[in-house]
C-alpha cells in the first residue's frame, strides 16, 4: 500500500448467483485495487468460490456485472481473461514434466522455444524450484505441487492471481511458511492476488483486505487490523478470533459520551467516537471484548482503568499463552482470557479468585 | 458371514479352484495339443510332432480370404465402437441430462442380452430395410455388440480425469479443442487403445452375429465353422485355433496393461473393478 491513491482493478457491481431455487450470492458489491492482496473470507457455502469462479470465468453471474481492467468480463471465457487461477486441487497436468506445466499457457500464445524455457525458468526460481523443470509430476510433494501450480499462473503475468484454497491440503508447518512466501512474493511482484480461504488466520496474515462472506453477502469488507479490532456484528466477531460477549443496556448519551451498563463488568462512560455511526441504541444488547483485552491481574501487574473480581474455572495452557475461563458475578456464560506467560508469572489453579482488569476503550459495539 | 467362512474349511475351496481351473481351460489346452499331433483324426494317443497343418493353413485361400474379412470388420468395429463409447463415456461422466440413467442402461443393454435373439431381430429388421447382407451389416451387428464394452472401459478413463485439469487448460488461455487434443486426449489415450484392442478382439471371436447377417463374403469363426463338416479339415482348424487363441490372449494382455497404465497416469490404483481383462 506505499501508492496513496489505490487504482481498482476489479470492479464487481450488484453480483447475484442462483443455482434453481438456492441463491448462491446476494448482491455482492466490491472494487479491488491495484496490487492488492484481497481475501474471500468465510465459511464453506458462503459464495466465496462461485465468486472466485466468477471473476475467472468458469461461472457466469445470474445478474451484475465484473470489470476487470476497465473491461466488461460479460460474454469473455476463461481463457480470454487476464486472470489465472490456481486450483485448490492444484491440477498439475500429470503426463507433463514440470516445465511442460509452467510453460502450457506460454505455448498456446505461440512464443519460440527458447523464450518458453528462459520464462518457464525464471518462474520456477521465483518459487525456489530452480534447476527441477525435468521432473515429473508425479514425483512432486504437495509443497512443490503449490510451487508449480503457482509458477504456472504467474509465468502468464496475469493481472490478477486467483487462489482457490491453495494451502488446505498443506500440513500446518508448510502452510504457515508458504503464508509468508505467498506474501512476500506478492509484494515483490506488486500483481493482485484474490485468495479464497476459510482460515481466518490465513486471511489475517496474508492480506491487505479482507471481506468476509455469509450466505451469499459480504458482511464486513476492510484491512484485517480493523475486522478484528471492530466488527460489525457477532458473527463476523465471532469467526474472526475469539470473542467474549457480554450482555449490556445503554442508558443514555451525555454531553459526547454513551453511558452503558454491563452487568459483568459494570456502569462505564463511552467517548462517542467509539460507537459506530447508525448504531440503534434501542437494540443495544451485547457488547464484546477479546480475551486478551482482559486482564488477569497479578501482584506488580500495570494499573487498568477498571477493575471486577471474577472466579478461575479452567485453564488451558498453549506455552507461550494461557487462556483462562473465568466466571464474572452477574453472567451466566465464563468469560475467556489470554494471559501471555511471562517470567515469574505462574499459572493461576481453577478456584482461585482473581481481579480481573479491564478498559473501557477495548468494548466493541456491534450493529 | 466371517463365521459361515470359517467353518468352510479352506482345503475344499482350494479343490474347487484346481477343479475349475481343470474344467475352464482343459478344452483349451487340447486344442494347441492336436494343432501340432501328426494324425488327421483328432483322438488320442497322440501320434507325433509336426508343424504341417500351420503350412497348410498357409496353402488355403479361401482361409486368407475370411481372415481378411474379419481384419475388415475387426478394424471397423473397433474404431467405430471406441468413438461411440468414448461419446457416450464422455456424456455420462460430464453432463446431467434428464433420463441419464435409463438411457446409460439401455446403451449398456446388449452386454446381458443373447446373442442369438439380437442376431435374428437384427437380420428381421435388415430384411424389412431391404439391406443386402455383407460386411457392412456385420459390422454394424458388431458395433452394437462392441458399444457398451467400450463404454465401460472408457467411463472408467474419463472419470478418473480432474475437472479441474480442464478447467486449468481453459483458464491459461487454450481452447476447447486444444484442451482436448493436449490434456484430455493424452490422459485417455491408455484407455482408448484398451478399448480398441478389446473391442477388437470381440469383433475377431464373435460368431453368431457374423453367421445371420453375412452374405457371401464370410469371417474367419464363420469360415472355422463351415470347416469343421469335413473331417480332414480338422486338424487345420485345430492349427487356426490355437493361433487365434494365442492372438487374442495377447491382445488382452496388452489391454489390460494399457489400462492400468492410464490408471497409473492418473495417479490412481488400478481396480480390478475398473477393467475386464
Amino acid at each position: 500500500m506505499t501508492s496513496p491513491l489505490p487504482k481498482p482493478i476489479i470492479d464487481l457491481t450488484g453480483i447475484t448467483k442462483s443455482f434453481g431455487t438456492f441463491q448462491a450470492l446476494k448482491g455482492i458489491n466490491a472494487t479491488i485495487n491495484e496490487g492488492e492482496f484481497f481475501s474471500l473470507l468465510g465459511p464453506s457455502g458462503c459464495g466465496k468460490t462461485t465468486l472466485l469462479r466468477m471473476i475467472a470465468g468458469f461461472e457466469t453471474p445470474t445478474d451484475g456485472t465484473i470489470v476487470i481492467a476497465g473491461q466488461d468480463m460479460a460474454g469473455v471465457p476463461a481463457n480470454r481473461r487476464p486472470t489465472n487461477m490456481v486450483f485448490q486441487s492444484y491440477a498439475i497436468f500429470p503426463h507433463l514434466s514440470v516445465a511442460e506445466n509452467v510453460g502450457y499457457g506460454l505455448k498456446t500464445r505461440k512464443l519460440p522455444k527458447a523464450e518458453i524455457a528462459q520464462e518457464v525458468e525464471q518462474a520456477l526460481q521465483m518459487v525456489d524450484l530452480g534447476g527441477l523443470g525435468s521432473r515429473a509430476a508425479h514425483e512432486l510433494s504437495g509443497g512443490q505441487r503449490q510451487r508449480v501450480a503457482l509458477a504456472r499462473a504467474l509465468v502468464m503475468k496475469p493481472k490478477v492471481v486467483l487462489l482457490d484454497e491453495p494451502l488446505s491440503a498443506l500440513d500446518k508447518k508448510l502452510r504457515d511458511q508458504m503464508q509468508v512466501e505467498l506474501r512476500q512474493l506478492q509484494q515483490r511482484l506488486g500483481i493482485t492476488f484474490i485468495l479464497v480461504t476459510h482460515d481466518q488466520e490465513e486471511a489475517l496474515t496474508m492480506s491487505d483486505r479482507i471481506a468476509v462472506m455469509f450466505d451469499g453477502r459480504i458482511a464486513q469488507l476492510a484491512t484485517p487490523e480493523e475486522l478484528y479490532r471492530r466488527p460489525v456484528d457477532r458473527r463476523v466477531a465471532s469467526f474472526i478470533g475469539v470473542m467474549n460477549f457480554l450482555d449490556a443496556r445503554a442508558t443514555g448519551r451525555m454531553n459526547g459520551h454513551l453511558a452503558l451498563d454491563i452487568p459483568a463488568l459494570g456502569s462505564i462512560e463511552l467517548p462517542s467516537a467509539q460507537v459506530p455511526e447508525g448504531l440503534d441504541l434501542r437494540n443495544l444488547e451485547t457488547i464484546g471484548i477479546r480475551p486478551e483485552m482482559l486482564t488477569i491481574l497479578f501482584d506488580g501487574s500495570e494499573q487498568t482503568e477498571h477493575v471486577v473480581r471474577g472466579e478461575v474455572t479452567g485453564t488451558a495452557y498453549y506455552g507461550d499463552m494461557t487462556y483462562y475461563s473465568v466466571r464474572l458475578p452477574g453472567h451466566a456464560e465464563d468469560v475467556t482470557i489470554s494471559m501471555r506467560n511471562t517470567a515469574g508469572r505462574s499459572i493461576v489453579p481453577p478456584g482461585s479468585e482473581v481481579p480481573v482488569g479491564w478498559g473501557a476503550d477495548s468494548i466493541v459495539l456491534f450493529q | 458371514m466371517k463365521s459361515a467362512l470359517k467353518a468352510f474349511p479352506a482345503k475344499w475351496l482350494a479343490v474347487y479352484a484346481v477343479a475349475y481351473m481343470v474344467f475352464l481351460y482343459a478344452p483349451v489346452i487340447l486344442l494347441p495339443m492336436f494343432a501340432f499331433n501328426d494324425a488327421t483324426v483328432i483322438s488320442f494317443p497322440l501320434t507325433g510332432f509336426t508343424a504341417k497343418w500351420f503350412g497348410v493353413l498357409w496353402q488355403t485361400e479361401a482361409l486368407h480370404g475370411a481372415l481378411r474379412n474379419s481384419l475388415v470388420v475387426g478394424l471397423s468395429s473397433a474404431v467405430l465402437s471406441t468413438v461411440l463409447g468414448a461419446c457416450a463415456a464422455r456424456a455420462a461422466n460430464r453432463y446431467r441430462f434428464p433420463l441419464k440413467r435409463g438411457i446409460m442402461s439401455f446403451i449398456l443393454l446388449p452386454l446381458v442380452l443373447p446373442e442369438i435373439i439380437l442376431a435374428v431381430a437384427l437380420l428381421v429388421l435388415l430384411m424389412q430395410l431391404g439391406m443386402p447382407l455383407s460386411l457392412v451389416t456385420v459390422v454394424l451387428g458388431h458395433v452394437l455388440i462392441c458399444t457398451p464394452f467400450a463404454i465401460a472401459i472408457l467411463s472408467s478413463a474419463f472419470q478418473g480425469l480432474d475437472q479441474s485439469l480442464e478447467e486449468a487448460s481453459f483458464d491459461l488461455g487454450e481452447t476447447r479443442w486444444g484442451t482436448f487434443r493436449r490434456v484430455i486426449l493424452p490422459l485417455v489415450m491408455p484407455g482408448v487403445v484398451s478399448s480398441l484392442l478389446i473391442t477388437f478382439t470381440i469383433s475377431l471371436d464373435e460368431f453368431i452375429i457374423a453367421f445371420f447377417l453375412t452374405g457371401t463374403e464370410v469371417t474367419l469363426p464363420v469360415y472355422i465353422w463351415s470347416q469343421l463338416r469335413f473331417p480332414g479339415k480338422l486338424p487345420s482348424v485345430m492349427a487356426l485355433g490355437t493361433i487365434l487363441l494365442v492372438l487374442s490372449v495377447l491382445l488382452l494382455i496388452l489391454a489390460e496393461w494399457f489400462r492400468r497404465r492410464s490408471a497409473k497416469k492418473q495417479g490412481i490404483e488400478a481396480s480390478a473393478t475398473g477393467g475386464f481383462a
